[in-house]
């Protein structure tokens, strides 16, 4: 059997871990951080201004469900608006996360070893994020457990030839499943914590969830296997969600939605803005902590190239759905390309493109792309182009449709954008928590990574 | 009268030691040995059957996708709903409620397999006794000759342990 991480090779350039650390150091460095909580002031600033946008969103969330829906900008025939562009963006930036962990690890790319961990949790944390929001969309959220298959007393089933019933079995079983991953690959490491751990409460916590792990080498060989198998899992799993996602739009007849490029370019999408978020994130982290001996510029470099590679996916994708919709003849589709570009909503189009299609192209050059301020920028850009993009389909494509005295205009209210600042700020809320209370870094394949490179077996 | 003991648990500081002492104890004819890593190693340090958990996570995919397939072409008999005079059993259609399902089933089973195959969750161990212990899950080796083992008194298993230059080693209670 192959173990999940082998032996690094040493990549052209730079390391991909600072010369002189031990098993001991890295253990030492990353577990100090929830045990010795450094660097309490940055902490708690960032934590109390993430909670604050918490209280915003239970704040709209309170508002929403004695109002209704109505108190958004929605209306006939966008009845779509925030909700589901907030859904498809979080969820997009979930994707990075299940990338990095499960299909990098499939390819033995040694470099996702210091950050699969936290992209875990940004997985799961952006995952929460998404799913609030089609219960929060529903109108009656009471009768959310409606979508679920069960015995009820009226015979009914729900609608299994639904893209949208998909979504719930996708997008609950992404959850489940990245939470159990999540939990198997942090379950050695809770044993580290809890034997590392200061005050006998502490110890006592982390040996609760630890469940008594103990490393013995038979439970690690049943370990490996169960850790490899949930990855293959996994990495089909991450593909089959965003195109699900995907067929959300591309089953409708909706000119600019019917299109069988929909689900592969979603997919790359969903990448493309979750990498642009994992360096939004560890850039400003790494700095703070001090990470730099775990988190290299190498692993940063090789994360702006996935974010170029999967940003020229989407580019593809968008080209193509403009010579589609020249290629095809069809009046509707053209006139929806036409009004992107110049119609009413013409300039959130042309920020997409600055956003998605000009900014990453600065990081052709190795010198703007190692330069750690600039990638923020660019990344900073990406994820709000990759917003942008999800308006930009969802918006200009119901405003707009086959009957001109069926057309409108959608505009965000107060509370549409309170939502999604309460989602940012929950998002955060609970990356703060991660970063207070558990391993950010997986100490253990750490630890093999340094073992391994020393030259011991 | 001395108290039960569990056996004699050797600490080492490299892997190379480590592995030196588990193949010397086999060799001597040891068969209740336990060993401790801080990091996952290869399988066949230890004798230890082919791990089962590859076979029963395909039984359980198999048994979600059977299970996803059979709930959506049950619903659409038990209600039926024409759409547009497609057949009922429209398979195409659930085919993606089908995956996630086989996914879901498996990766729930796969891990539930872990913890029956490893005894968790447990809240005690004899071996969380000794204070050295606690290194396991960081930086050392360990080795445990378990008291039970027939050879466990043998002069010269204990030397195959200490020849090889433990750390430190001491005899756990039960």
């Amino acid at each position: 059997m192959k173990p999940p991480v082998e032996a690094p090779a040493p990549g052209p350039g730079e390391a991909l871990i600072a010369p002189g650390q031990t098993m001991e150091s890295v253990t030492r460095t990353i577990s100090d951080i929830p045990l010795r909580h450094p660097y309490p002031r940055f902490w708690w600033t960032g934590f109390l201004v993430a909670f604050a946008l918490v209280l915003l969103l239970l704040t709209s969330i309170a508002w929403l469900f004695t109002r209704g829906v109505g108190i958004w900008g929605i209306n006939m025939p966008i009845a779509w608006g925030f909700a589901i562009v907030n859904f498809v963006w979080w969820i997009g930036i979930g994707h990075a996360g299940t990338f990095i962990s499960a299909i990098l690890l499939l390819l033995h790319q040694t470099w996702r070893t210091s950050i699969n961990r936290f992209t875990e949790a940004m997985t799961l944390f952006a995952v929460a994020c998404a799913g609030l929001f089609p219960i929060l969309h529903l109108g009656r959220p009471q009768f959310f457990y409606w979508l679920v298959p069960y015995p009820d007393s009226m015979g009914l089933w729900p609608q299994f030839r639904s893209p949208l019933e998909w979504d719930v079995f996708a997008v609950s079983t992404y959850a489940t499943v990245s939470l159990v991953f999540w939990y198997v690959g942090l379950l050695p490491d809770l044993a580290t914590m809890r034997d590392r751990a200061a005050t006998r409460f502490k110890a006592r916590l982390y040996g609760l969830f630890s469940l008594g792990w103990r490393g013995d080498v038979r439970h690690w060989v049943h370990y490996q296997k169960l850790y490899i198998l949930l990855a293959g899992l996994a990495a089909p799993l991450v593909i089959s969600v965003h195109t699900i996602v995907g067929l959300d739009f591309a089953i409708a007849i909706l000119p600019g939605w019917h299109s069988t490029i929909f689900p592969p370019y979603f997919v790359a999408g969903a990448i493309f803005s979750g990498f642009s978020m994992v360096l939004t994130l560890i850039i400003p982290l790494r700095a703070v902590y001090k990470l730099q001996g775990l988190i290299t510029a190498r692993h940063l470099d090789l994360m702006a190239k996935v974010m170029m590679a999967t940003g020229w996916i989407v580019i593809y994708g968008y080209a193509e759905e403009f010579f589609n919709a020249w290629r095809s003849g069809n009046v509707y589709e053209r006139f929806v390309d036409v009004n992107r570009a110049v119609g009413p909503y013409a300039g959130y189009f042309w920020v997409l493109m600055a956003c998605n299609v000009i900014a990453p192209q600065f990081l052709w050059s190795r010198c703007l792309r190692h330069n750690v301020g600039v990638l923020f920028v660019v990344a900073l850009l990406v994820n709000v182009g990759m917003w942008i993009e999800r308006f930009v389909i969802v918006v200009t494509s119901l405003h707009r449709d086959f009957l001109p005295s069926s057309w409108g205009m959608y505009h965000a209210t107060f509370w549409d954008y309170s939502t999604l600042a309460g989602t940012v700020g929950l998002f955060v809320a609970l990356l703060f928590l991660f970063l207070r209370f558990l391993p950010a870094i997986s100490m253990t394949e750490m630890r093999r990574f340094v073992a391994t490179k020393e030259g011991g077996p | 009268m001395k108290a039960p003991v569990h056996g004699l648990l050797a600490a080492y500081a490299s892997e190379t030691s480590f592995r030196a002492a588990l193949r010397g104890l086999r060799e001597a004819g040891c068969v209740r040995t336990d060993a401790y890593t801080p990091y996952p190693l290869e399988a066949g340090l230890l004798p230890q059957a082919a791990t089962p958990v590859g076979w029963i996570m395909l039984l359980a995919g198999v048994i979600g996708a059977s299970g996803g397939f059979f709930l959506q072409w049950f619903a659409s008999r038990d209600y039926p709903l024409n759409v547009g005079g497609r057949p009922l059993n429209s398979w195409p259609a659930f085919i993606p409620i089908t995956f996630e399902l086989t996914v879901l089933t498996a990766a729930l089973v796969g891990v539930l397999t872990l913890f029956c195959l490893a005894g968790l969750p447990r809240l005690h161990h004899p071996v969380f006794t000794d204070p050295r212990f606690k290194r396991a899950s960081q930086d050392r080796f360990f080795i445990c000759l378990r008291a039970d083992d027939p050879l466990y008194a043998s002069e010269n298993v204990r030397r195959i342990l200490t020849d090889l230059h433990p750390e430190s080693i001491a005899e756990v209670p039960a």
